[in-house]
This record gives structure tokens, sequence and C-alpha cells, in this order.
């Protein structure tokens, strides 16, 4: 019986109501008692969390760990520890693997580079259609029994409505959860950068928010006449506040997200020709940027991910254009959301609720939560503690952030996965 | 806001990628060293030794013929060693990235690089990427800018109209996908004219173009009033095939310049065009060859232009201009 002791840190669990210093305590992974010690505990391990913040692990929607066809990018060894260090515990792994994840044999192989990397809890999401193709539907419900905890074509389109909304309806048969990001290939054209005046200035080939919205409408529509719950994912724009907004209240059973950056970044940040920057959606006006803020502190919008895409350096070298869109994202999610409840966008409470509760809502995951019985997925952090992004503190193996270089406020000490020591601040 | 990597530490032009970021007293620089290679009395360009011993690549990714000829005659005539490389149908077909191929040339002993390019921001990431010694020239990126044509039609201008601050100016066509476009329009408001006018249906004109600093019309009659310089704009055949027109027929009813439309603007007003140009397209052959046109000198200016462009890059190598 291994016994944890988590003492004198401030509790901050939004699914219990909890925000009050106090102690936690851990037996064989999960948690036992909060505040008060249970009959007979003595402590294996006992953390000091004085002046730093207890919450539930993070659950990040939406990553990619390359490796397999990309292991020179990252590997799921250097992705995971990345993610540890930010406080991560669950993550949702996006489907346009190489090769993608529509057969069990990729399921079992991703289950084994987890295992391999010491971060068991990595849920593939699976292809909803084969090869992402858009034509045909994958083994949805044997993938599901494998482990994949949704459905998604990842960013590729399924042009023909017919074919998704049969994917939907299957999908909706075997209760899965779609998760759909909305972009109509066609409008979306080619471009790499919003479509206003940065890309007319740049000459850069650009994508209108109408990509987004009209594909966002469309899976709306889709999603009241097939009965399927769907998720959207990195949202990027008002319009789509405004419509997710709308079906909520119209009663529709969907929920969305946003990417981190998407918080903080505009079209007038990019430095000109910068490919740290590149990123799809792509980074769109101030207005846009209030909008998906606003959303997230009334509700409209559920929960915040990190969109982890590391790259090799050559992915970015290059004209913008031709260069790889993507930021690697683990390692700035707790500091961007702690600036955005310093810049009093969203209460500290909700900025951990999109990392925690909210997450595990959406997929339905018994986590997320500091409740007595759940599984010890525990971040510790100090909301004051600054370090800058550079070698030396970065995990990740993709350096591709335009943050690079910068102060960040914000730190993780400790992380727990079930119960385990994954990440200690100290022991680096 | 444009990086300045086009300035070195003492504020001397290293690198010519973009409008942007340069001041009107830089741009009235180029003009008047331009100005004092061409010689007076029969407008020839005289052959000059600044750049002797330097080399000069042209890096063609893109096919061209105007620039890339006067590019080369610009650089004989400040006697340096050109190579041309016709980059389509040499490395990258092999797979070379766009890097390996510079650092080869880079360790030719190379002094410039003139790089026309298809995508926005390759002669940027070429100037980041080069070694600290060589001067980039940005002959054409993309959609971007077309910095060296903005120029020579700024010199053309000068020739012709003392003032930029009493100007109104039209460009007239396909904005959208125009790097020269984009370039003129920044070298027209950092020399200060009165008005630049873009003329064009929605298709042919990217989102917010207003911010570039123009007034928008989708009228060519209208747009026409008042005007001292009319910037015409090659229309390519493959814009009808993606839907952006209906037609050539239609284009030259709404926007093609006529000898009867030119009379709606200035009566001294000057007709340009970058070239090639496609005529009963975008400009009836009556006003493309007629005394308002402009069109040869344009190309004849590109010479003396791109001379002082590229004497004044090499300034901080020793270059007295």
């Amino acid at each position: 019986m291994r016994q944890i002791h988590i003492q004198h840190g401030r509790i901050i669990d939004p699914a219990n109501h909890i925000d009050s210093v106090g102690d936690i305590y851990i037996v064989d992974g999960k948690i036992v008692a909060l505040f008060n010690p249970p009959e007979g505990f003595k402590a294996d391990i006992v953390i000091d969390a004085s002046d730093k913040i207890v919450c539930a692990g993070f659950i990040d929607l939406s990553s990619r760990l390359r490796d397999m066809g990309h292991s020179r990018k990252a590997t799921f060894k250097s992705e995971t520890r990345a993610a540890a260090s930010a406080g991560i515990t669950t993550l949702c792994l996006q489907p346009d693997t190489r090769p993608v994840m529509d057969a069990t044999s990729i399921v079992e192989y991703i289950k084994d580079l987890a295992e391999k990397a010491d971060y068991p809890q990595i849920y593939p999401i699976a292809a909803l259609t084969q090869k992402l193709e858009g034509t045909e539907l994958s083994s949805m419900l044997a993938l599901k029994q494998a482990g994949c905890i949704a459905v998604s074509n990842a960013n590729e389109p399924v042009k023909n409505l017919l074919i998704l909304r049969r994917a939907m309806e299957y999908a909706a048969s075997h209760d899965l959860l779609f998760i759909c990001h909305p972009n109509d290939f066609s409008l979306s054209n080619k471009g790499c950068a919003h479509e206003g005046a940065m890309a007319t200035r740049y000459g850069l080939p650009s994508i209108p928010e109408a990509a987004e919205t009209i594909a966002l409408a469309e899976c709306l529509e889709l999603a009241e006449l097939t009965g399927c719950r769907v998720h959207f994912g990195q949202l990027s724009c008002k319009g789509s506040v405004i419509k997710i907004h709308q079906a909520k209240k119209y009663g529709l059973n969907v929920s969305a997200d946003v990417a981190i950056h998407q918080l903080h970044l505009t079209e007038h940040d990019i430095i000109p020709f910068d490919s740290a920057y590149h990123v799809l959606p792509p980074l769109r006006t101030k207005e846009d940027k209030d909008y998906l803020r606003h959303g997230l502190a009334s509700g409209a919008i559920n929960s915040i991910c990190s969109d982890h895409q590391p790259h090799d350096l050559d992915a970015k070298l290059g004209a913008f254009p031709e260069t790889e869109s993507g930021i690697s994202s683990l390692e700035t999610l707790l500091p961007l959301m702690l600036k955005l409840v310093s810049q009093h966008a969203i209460s500290l409470e909700q900025g951990i609720a999109a990392l925690t509760q909210q997450p595990a809502a959406i997929l339905r995951l018994p986590t997320g939560a500091l409740t007595v019985g759940f599984s010890a997925d525990v971040c510790i952090f100090d909301p004051e503690l600054e370090w800058q992004i550079n070698t030396d503190t970065w995990q990740s193996r993709g350096v591709n952030t335009p943050f690079w270089g910068q102060t960040m406020k914000g730190r993780v000490t400790q992380t727990l996965q079930a119960g385990k020591l994954i990440f200690s601040l100290e022991k680096r | 806001m444009y990086p300045n990597i086009q300035l070195n530490s003492d504020g001397k032009l290293k690198h010519f990628l973009s409008i942007e970021g340069f001041n009107k007293s830089l741009l009235t620089e180029i003009l008047d060293t331009a100005a004092s290679f061409v010689n007076p009395t029969d407008g020839q360009i005289k052959k000059v030794p600044l750049l002797r011993g330097k080399t000069i690549v042209n890096l063609f990714f893109e096919n061209s013929t105007r620039t890339r000829t006067t590019f080369e005659l610009a650089a004989k005539r400040l006697s340096a060693d050109v190579l041309n490389m016709n980059i389509t149908t040499s490395s990258t077909s092999k797979g070379e990235s766009l890097l390996d191929t510079i650092r080869n040339l880079e360790a030719m002993f190379v002094d410039m690089f003139v790089v026309r390019h298809a995508v926005s921001g390759a002669a940027h990431f070429i100037a980041q990427q080069t070694a600290p010694h060589i001067s980039v020239i940005n002959a054409g990126d993309g959609q971007h800018a077309h910095p060296t044509q903005a120029m020579l039609d700024m010199f053309t201008i000068r020739q012709h109209k003392n003032d930029f601050s009493k100007l109104r100016v039209a460009i007239i066509g396909d904005i959208l996908h125009s790097r020269v476009a984009r370039s003129e329009i920044q070298a027209l408001n950092i020399l200060g004219v009165k008005e630049v006018r873009v003329i064009a249906p929605k298709t042919l004109l990217p989102a917010k173009v207003e911010t570039l600093g123009v007034t928008v019309s989708h009228n060519l009659i209208e747009g026409l009033q008042d005007i001292d310089v009319i910037m015409m704009l090659r229309l390519q055949k493959e814009r009808m095939t993606s839907a952006l027109l209906p037609g050539e027929s239609e284009y030259f009813k709404c926007f093609g310049l006529t000898e009867e439309k030119l009379k709606i603007a200035k009566p001294d007003a000057i007709v340009m065009h970058p070239g090639p140009i496609n005529r009963g397209v975008e400009i009836d052959s009556k006003v493309a060859d007629g005394k308002q046109s402009v069109i040869l000198q344009q190309v004849s200016n590109g010479i003396a232009v791109r001379m002082a462009i590229m004497a004044m890059a090499m300034q901080h190598k020793g270059a007295i201009v």
C-alpha cells in the first residue's frame, strides 16, 4: 500500500466546489481523503504544497505526439515528458498519425508506445473515415472497443455531407463522441493565414472566417438531424462562438474548445514571415480573440486545449506558406491559462475547470476532479514562479513556439498520474 | 511591422526585399542614384566600375524574361560578374531544398542574390538564412512584393510628373494576386501621393484592401475621374478558370482601358503597365501604343533603377555610389 500525503496546498477543485488550503491523501493510486487523514494513514511520501495550488491533472483534448512515421519530429517519450512537466495527466491523440488511426492494430501500437513511455493515460481518437479520406466509414465500434475515446477526421475534410451524415449517425448509434474541426476545404483554399489586413499586406494565401463558420453550421444541422454528440475543436473566430452559444441555448448536445494560443495571439502579433506563427486555424483578429475569451468566460466554450503539434526544425524552415502549421504548446498551457486569469478574462476556477472538469465531462471520464475514490491525477503548481522558455527548461522535442525566449509566470512543481509521481521540478 | 533586416547596423541598405520599412529619403536616394546613371543628353546608361570583382547570382525559381534580363544588364553595367540560374529546371526538381541550393551557391563566393520565387516570403527567408556578407534583392516573391518594379515605376512617374504630393494614382486590375500592386501602393504612399485608388471587381481585391492605404472603386468609369497616373495590371488567364471572372471579353468591357475611357482621366495622365501586356484584355492596343503610354520607358528605366539598388546594397561592402 503506497501512501502519499500532499500537505498545505491551496486545493482548487471546481467539480466539487472546493477552494481552500488543506491536505490530500492518496492510497494505491486513488484519492482516499481530503483535509482529514483517513484512519491508519501513514505516508510513504510527503509532498509539501505550501504556497502552491493543488488541482486535478489537466486533460488535453487535442495533441499530436508524432512518433511512428514522424519520429524525427518527436517521440512519445519526449512529448509525454513534456506533458508531465506541464501538469497534463491525460492526452487525447488526434487520428492523423502515420499510419492513420483507423485500425485496431494501430490503437494497440499506440497503447504499447504509451506504456513504454511510462505514460499510460493516452486516449487515441479514432479516424471517422478510413485513412481520413472522407469516403468510407472506419470500423468505429471496433476502434471504440480497442480503446478509442471519440471519432474525428482530424483536419481532413469530409466533403460529401451525405457521408458526414452517415458517419455521425453511425457514431451516434455507438454513443461515440464526434470531434469536429470545422473547416470548409474549398473556402479555406490552401490558405495559411487569416483573411485580413496581415495576409493582404504580405500577400499570403488566406482563410476567411466563413470557412470555419459554414462548416460549423453544417455540422450543427447534422448534429440535430443525427442526434450525434458533437464536440467542436479549436475554434478560432467570433462567428463560431456565437453559433455555439445559440446551439446550446437551443438545446443541442454540443461542446467546444479553443486552443490556448488563440486566446492570446492575433494576426497582428505575427512577425512577418515568422513560421512559428503558422498555425491552423490561423490567428485571427483582436475581436475574434475577445469573443473567444468571452465565450470561455460565459461557458459557450467549455474547455481549453493545447493543440500541441511539435515539429522538427526543417518543417518550419522555409517561406511561410511552405512551412508546416502547428505550435508546440503543452508546456505553455498552464502559464498562458494563468495569464488569462491575471488579465481578468476568466477566474482561476474557470481556468482550472477548463483544463480538468470540463474536458472530463466532454469525454465522460471519471477524472478531472479531486473526488474521493477517483484515480489520483494531481497537478501541483506554483502560480508565482517565473521561468524562461529556453533549451534548459523546455522538454518537448518541438521548439516551434512563438513564445520562445519569453518569461512565463506559473510552473508545475509536481504531477501525479494515478498516484504515481511522473514529474517533480526539484528532481530535474 | 516589417522587421528591419533590410538595413545594416549603420543604416545602409543591405537587402532590398520590400518597400515596407523604408522612408521617403531612402526611396528618393534610390531615384536620384538611378538618375545619375542616365546620360542626360541621349538617355543612354553608362557603364561604371562600381561592382567590379563582385559576383551576382540571378536566382530565378519562376520564369521571367524582362525582369531577369534587366537585372542582368544592370549588373553588367555595374561591371559585376553575373550568373543566371534558372532553378525551375535545376536542382529543386531533383528534390534539393531551397536552403541547400542557397548554401551551395554561398560556397561559390557569391556577393548578391537576386531572387524570384513563386511563394510569398521566399526572398525574406533567404535573406534571413544566407551568410551575413551576402545581399539579397527581391525580384518578386509570390503575391507579396516586387519592390524593384515599384521603384522603376516611381522613377518613370517622376520623369513625367514633378511632384508626387499632387498626384492621384489609379491601379487597375488583379490587385489580389499582384505583388507589383502591393509594392506600388507602399511606394506611392511613402512618397506622399494625394491618393492611391484601386479599381477592380471584388473578386480581384484582397480582404481589407483599404488597410494598405488605398481608396476602392469597382467601376472604371467612376474610378478614372481626376487620375494623373494609370497603372494597369496584367490579368493572368488562369483567373477565368478559377471562377474569379466570367471571361476576357466581359473583363475588357468593364475594366479594359480604351481610348474612350482614358479620356475620363486627366488629359495629361500617363498610362503604365508592368508587362507583359495582354492586348485586348486589360488594355487596348491603341492605348498601349498611344502617346500617353510610358510602358516602354518603364522597361528602359528598369536598368538604371536596378543598378542603383544593387550598387547601394553593396555600399556596405565598399562600393562607393
